[in-house]
């Protein structure tokens, strides 16, 4: 019907399939995100590492020839392509997809609890854990795009390179950028969505998401230092993530925590999160 | 005919307190109307109705749809119009109701379109690419309006929508919640403290006290029932007067000096009451259909004693007592 005719009708077209549309969050929150011209440059930006791991593995995968080139003695590469040289990678993408986080995060719940949109979302076949999981998605596809995925291509690029048999050799190497990957983007993802609804004010939000990070790592540090014990480090996220990862890439040098510990406190810090987004993502808000 | 709301014994708790009381009703006109004072749990009961709170105890059906079971079907049903300010940060009206159009389930082109008509038809039309957190608070409801009506509900549920605005404003909002009315192809529910909204937009309303029903009336039956009472001023009159009326068969009584209070019966027509006034030299000095308005009928609700309230639905009319 033409806009002009103003009267009311009702609907009887084709509908969506339910399961589906949880991403109808993301494709909205994108088009609003990359109207900052700050944000789009950063997400640009946060490319830039992975092109030049990507020279590194060419380099180091060409050395010897172009070593001819520059007419150089040295053969053997000075760059070793290994389960270290893929966890510095993830570490520095990390490190950005937190930057990126903190950008985006505080504002994905706190906006709608702020202007009381959850009313809206939630009269509609559409449950809260669609809405969550909607909210994690922008997200999780944003850092997606800059962690595991341009490490899968660099695995993909250096196993073209070597041959197929070191891919295969080295397989697991793909699998701990994947899992290691997504264990940092779930642990940040739901850290800055339960920030984001637990403390209405993006800014104020932001600010919490890195002192969980920061102040956090720093009073570990403290404990560590004043009562002469290890156990403060459990209370420093990075320090987690550091030591699951270093499992996953097979790397020896000791850890001052378990695996399993970290394992333990990351699992009940998803907990946390999740029981803060159950209690604070509700249409109505029940005063006792 | 299906109703469009049944509760079933329906009791809410919020925070430890029950807040609805085993409400019992069938209701299925066009639009129905939710009256009540502050915290008579006229929005509990729509938030339950939307499955924002769980029953516990008995439960509602939209449409058939157990709220219990089936809330998922009977939203998809639903267009909600909520009472406070409710919008999406940093968005325009066409993306913001377009957003809530495909989330009710519609495709994304078919969304498109539905919100430019949306909008169009509340009257946002030229305000449409504007972001909603800048409009004027009538702005505000009428683009809450669109987003509640753009994936064509059958149920709209309209939570105070006159709220804040002025005269005009209101006007136009009444003007809109008739057309759909009329339109045929939608149930209304609006809860309103303004009992001027609801008398002029709905044909059922409950009235509710403390978490109770205390009062289902159906508007059209209440008209009804007003055209057959009758208050007379009289001149001459002496009791022989009232008696003639009553050999017509209508119930008549004194109510003070030279006034009478009457029901006509069926096929007694007011040539009839004039006549029987000229055979008994009366003179009628003054003749008014005794209407029952809705603040009647509401005051007289929230007078009545709640213990032996809670009356059943489709008892209807409450006049027709002298």
């Amino acid at each position: 019907m033409a806009v002009y005719k103003r009267s009311y009708h009702g609907y009887d077209g084709p509908q969506t399939s339910e399961w589906s549309r949880f991403a109808i969050i993301p494709r909205y929150a994108y088009r609003g995100l990359f109207q900052s011209k700050i944000m789009t440059a950063f997400f640009v930006l946060c490319f830039v590492p992975p092109m030049i791991f990507l020279s590194l593995i060419y380099v180091a995968d060409n050395f010897a020839s172009l070593a001819q080139l520059v007419q150089a003695n040295r053969v053997g590469s000075p760059i070793t392509i290994d389960g270290k040289f893929f966890l510095n990678f993830l570490n520095f993408q990390a490190g950005l997809a937190f930057i990126l986080t903190a950008f985006v995060g505080p504002s994905l719940v706190s906006s709608d609890l702020t202007n009381r949109a959850l009313p809206l979302y939630l009269s509609r076949p559409f449950s809260r854990a669609e809405y969550v999981v909607g909210k994690m998605a922008v997200l999780i596809m944003l850092l997606s795009l800059i962690t595991w995925v341009p490490g899968l291509i660099l695995f993909l690029v250096h196993s073209s390179l070597m041959g197929w048999t070191w891919s295969i050799d080295n397989a697991w190497i793909a699998w701990a950028i994947f899992v290691g990957a997504v264990i940092w983007i779930l642990i940040i993802a739901l850290l800055a969505l339960a920030l984001s609804a637990w403390i209405k004010w993006r800014i104020a939000a932001g600010a919490l998401l890195l002192a969980v990070f920061f102040v956090a790592a720093g009073f570990g540090e403290a404990i560590n230092a004043v009562l002469d014990v290890h156990w403060g480090k459990l209370i420093n996220l990075m320090y987690l993530l550091e030591t699951i990862w270093r499992q996953l890439f097979r790397l020896e040098e000791g850890s001052d925590i378990t695996a399993a510990s970290a394992w333990i406190v990351l699992g009940l810090i998803c907990w946390a999160c999740l029981a803060l987004l159950g209690r604070k993502v509700r249409a109505v808000e029940v005063v006792r | 005919m299906q109703p469009v709301v049944e509760l079933d014994g329906l009791s809410v708790d919020l925070g430890g307190r029950r807040i609805l009381h085993d409400l019992k009703c069938a209701l299925s006109a066009r639009t129905i109307g939710l009256l009540g004072p502050n915290g008579a749990g006229k929005s509990t009961l729509i938030n339950a109705l939307i499955g924002f709170h769980a029953p516990a105890v008995g439960t509602a059906r939209v449409f058939g749809l157990d709220i219990r079971t089936e809330i998922r079907r009977a939203r998809s049903m639903i267009g909600y119009m909520p009472e406070n300010d409710a919008f999406i940060a940093n968005m325009n009206a066409v993306s913001y109701v377009r957003l809530m159009a495909e989330l009710s389930g519609l495709p994304a082109d078919a969304a498109l379109e539905r919100a430019h008509e949306a909008l169009f038809y509340v009257g946002l039309g030229e305000a449409r690419y504007r972001k909603v957190g800048t409009y004027s608070l009538g702005m505000k409801q009428l683009a809450k309006l669109a987003q509640a009506i753009a994936h064509g509900p059958k149920l709209l549920i309209l939570d105070e929508p006159t709220n804040g605005l002025d005269p005009p404003a209101r006007q136009r909002m009444i003007r809109l919640i008739r057309e759909m009315r009329e339109s045929g192809g939608m149930h209304i529910i609006l809860s309103s403290h303004l009992l001027r909204d609801v008398e002029e937009t709905c044909e059922e309303v409950l009235i509710l006290k403390q978490g109770k029903i205390v009062h289902y009336s159906n508007l059209e039956e209440e008209r009804r029932a007003n055209r057959k009472f009758i208050e007379m001023e009289v001149l001459g009159a002496n009791g022989t007067f009232a008696s003639a009326i009553e050999s017509l068969g209508c119930a008549c009584a004194a109510t003070g000096h030279n006034r009478l209070k009457m029901i006509l019966s069926e096929g007694i027509e007011l040539r009839d009451l004039y006549r029987v006034a000229a055979e008994q030299n009366v003179q009628i000095r003054r003749l008014n259909y005794r209407r029952d308005s809705l603040e009647d009928i509401f005051l007289k609700a929230m007078d009545s004693d709640l213990a032996g309230a809670a009356p059943t639905a489709r008892q209807g009319a409450a006049n027709g007592r002298l």
